[in-house]
């Protein structure tokens, strides 16, 4: 039985990674098990200059399912290269993904370039679809002419591959990926979370801080997997699915859809082990479904 | 952190809203009074962090108000069913900082946790006063435990329905004189002790959160010596550091 993927020639032992903002920069959960049982990691989220992000209440509950308007706290591209990211590397021995994000065509460049000389950086991901900054974030994600702008600039600075990380909160998802495509992406993650909002029935306001929130879990899984499944259709450059997944089985449904490997947000704050323990099963699920190699069910059920 | 399967032991009703949840299982991860546990409930995604109001061996006590359906579906478990718990989370009270005349004030919900910090301070020779907030009489608990303890407890209930009417700092020139400060409860109440209390001190705050150990960020505060985030780095923050 085989788990190995390969993501714009960085193979992965398996397609399982933890997706960015779910799993800080690994070092709560190297307490707890090996990082390197990990296909790869994503950290969280950097930008050019420190965040302190947004006002508390930060985190709400939906079925199945949290919000969250954390609002890109990070310490920003110096603090991540000169410390998180060389702490990292003792707890993590393979390539990581470096998510990214920026309010101007210069931020993005500005983090692609710092992150282009981190040696355990083996992918950038840029994130084009925040839903909880204003005035950047999401903007860039929601209209294709910009996101193809992002692409562009990021491109032009690195020589790692870039993967662009999708809004669902468009109209049609194939135009931004495509848009992205034709920009000279090499990948695309997808989704972000979907923008959702909980009122608290005694003060009767919303419960966040910031009115709206992104929300992820299994409530958004139909969903991520559908909007994998039309990107496939739409683009050759490869996809990880990302948005609710919790199993073993919703690995592989994630790479029937077309997803080449697959993050996993929030069922890591759930249940710490969630990744670990997804590892650990799929060769049962593999079994189970008849799978020799988890690579050649990449699409099929198209 | 550690994640744990522990066994419903008893879960009674001590005042209007407030009940008490006994526990065995594997207690190792709970090294200091002001921890908080982490735990699942069938049918809700996020886990429901609770304080730590007693510990003694592998019994686990943890003292919590019904405010929601969460806290509802967990008032309605029984004796021996099992609950799924991250802990050890949390920093904790530093007991070594305090003198030999602490003082302990808790509001409302704040009130559990300073029962095993009580416990701690008596071990160490110190000898813990209480002041204790509540709403009004029908939510009072916990005062005779900690009498039990042989500690001086002073209540204050806002609409003067049960002991002394009036809030917690109302009570602060009357419990005797005190050389440090340990409060748990609303931010309207820590950050009125915070202004009234003389000495240096221990807060406790609470929040809402995502996952309860650090990898959020859901929960996430300013201090004077940077952000810091409630479930990992707090909840206790030291007085000096607090910034409102």
């Amino acid at each position: 039985m085989n788990t190995s993927v390969t993501l714009s020639g960085l193979k992965l032992d398996n397609p399982v990674i933890p997706a960015s903002g779910c799993f800080g920069y690994g070092a709560e959960f190297a307490e707890l098990y090996d990082l390197d049982i990990l296909g790869s990691l994503a950290i969280k989220g950097t930008t050019l200059f420190p965040r302190f992000g947004n006002p508390l209440p930060r985190i709400a509950e939906g079925p199945e399912g949290l919000l969250n308007a954390v609002g890109l706290q990070n310490p920003g591209i110096d603090a991540v290269c000169e410390t998180a990211l060389p702490c990292l590397k003792k707890l993590y021995g393979k390539p990581v993904i470096a998510n990214i994000s920026g309010f101007s065509l210069e931020e993005y460049a500005a983090c692609a370039r710092a992150m282009d000389a981190q040696e355990n950086v083996g992918i950038i991901e840029v994130n084009i679809s925040c839903p909880n900054v204003h005035g950047g974030g999401m903007s860039f994600g929601t209209d294709p002419r910009a996101a193809a702008e992002v692409t562009e600039a990021v491109k032009r600075t690195t020589a790692k591959p870039v993967y662009i990380k999708l809004s669902p909160n468009v109209t049609d998802i194939s135009e931004i990926a495509r848009a992205c495509e034709g920009a000279g992406a090499d990948g695309l993650s997808l989704i972000n979370t979907l923008l959702a909002m909980r009122i608290d029935l005694n003060t009767r306001k919303p419960v966040l801080a910031n009115l709206m929130g992104g929300l992820s879990g299994p409530a958004v899984f139909p969903v991520a997997l559908r909007m994998v499944y039309q990107v496939y259709e739409a683009v050759k450059i490869p996809v990880i699915g990302m948005g609710g997944v919790s199993s073993a089985e919703d690995v592989v449904e994630m790479l029937l859809a077309g997803a080449t490997a697959v993050q996993v947000g929030a069922a890591n704050l759930k249940n710490p082990f969630a990744a670990k323990e997804i590892i650990a099963d799929l060769p049962r699920a593999m079994r189970k479904y008849g799978i020799e190699n988890l690579r050649d069910i990449i699409g099929e059920a198209h | 952190m550690e994640k744990r399967l522990f066994t419903i032991e008893n879960n009674e009703k001590l005042a209007e809203t407030v009940r008490g949840l006994t526990l065995t299982g594997d207690t190792g991860a709970l090294v200091r009074p002001g921890q908080f546990v982490n735990l699942a409930l069938e049918g809700f995604y996020l886990r429901r962090p609770i304080s730590v109001c007693d510990l003694e061996g592998d019994k686990l006590t943890l003292v919590y108000k019904t405010v929601g359906k969460g806290t509802e579906k967990l008032a309605a478990m029984k004796k021996g069913e099992r609950l799924d718990l991250l802990t050890g989370l949390g920093n904790g009270f530093d007991t070594g900082k305090s003198g030999p005349r602490p003082l302990l004030v808790g509001g409302g919900a704040g009130a559990p946790p300073l029962y095993l910090l009580a416990k701690r301070l008596l071990e160490e020779g110190k000898s813990p006063r209480l002041i204790l907030g509540f709403k009004t009489a029908r939510e009072v608990f916990l005062e005779n435990a900690f009498r039990a303890l042989g500690c001086a407890v002073l209540v204050t209930t806002a609409d003067g329905s049960y002991a002394a009417k009036g809030f917690v700092t109302d009570a602060l020139d009357r419990c005797g004189a005190y050389d440090y400060c340990f409060a748990c409860g609303p931010e309207p109440m820590l950050r009125a002790v915070y202004t009234r209390c003389g000495t240096d001190g221990q807060f406790s705050f609470e929040a809402r959160m995502g996952c309860g150990f650090g990898a959020c960020m859901g929960c996430t505060c300013r201090t004077k010596y940077g952000h810091k985030r409630i479930c990992r780095d707090g909840p206790v923050l030291e007085k000096g550091e607090i910034v409102w």
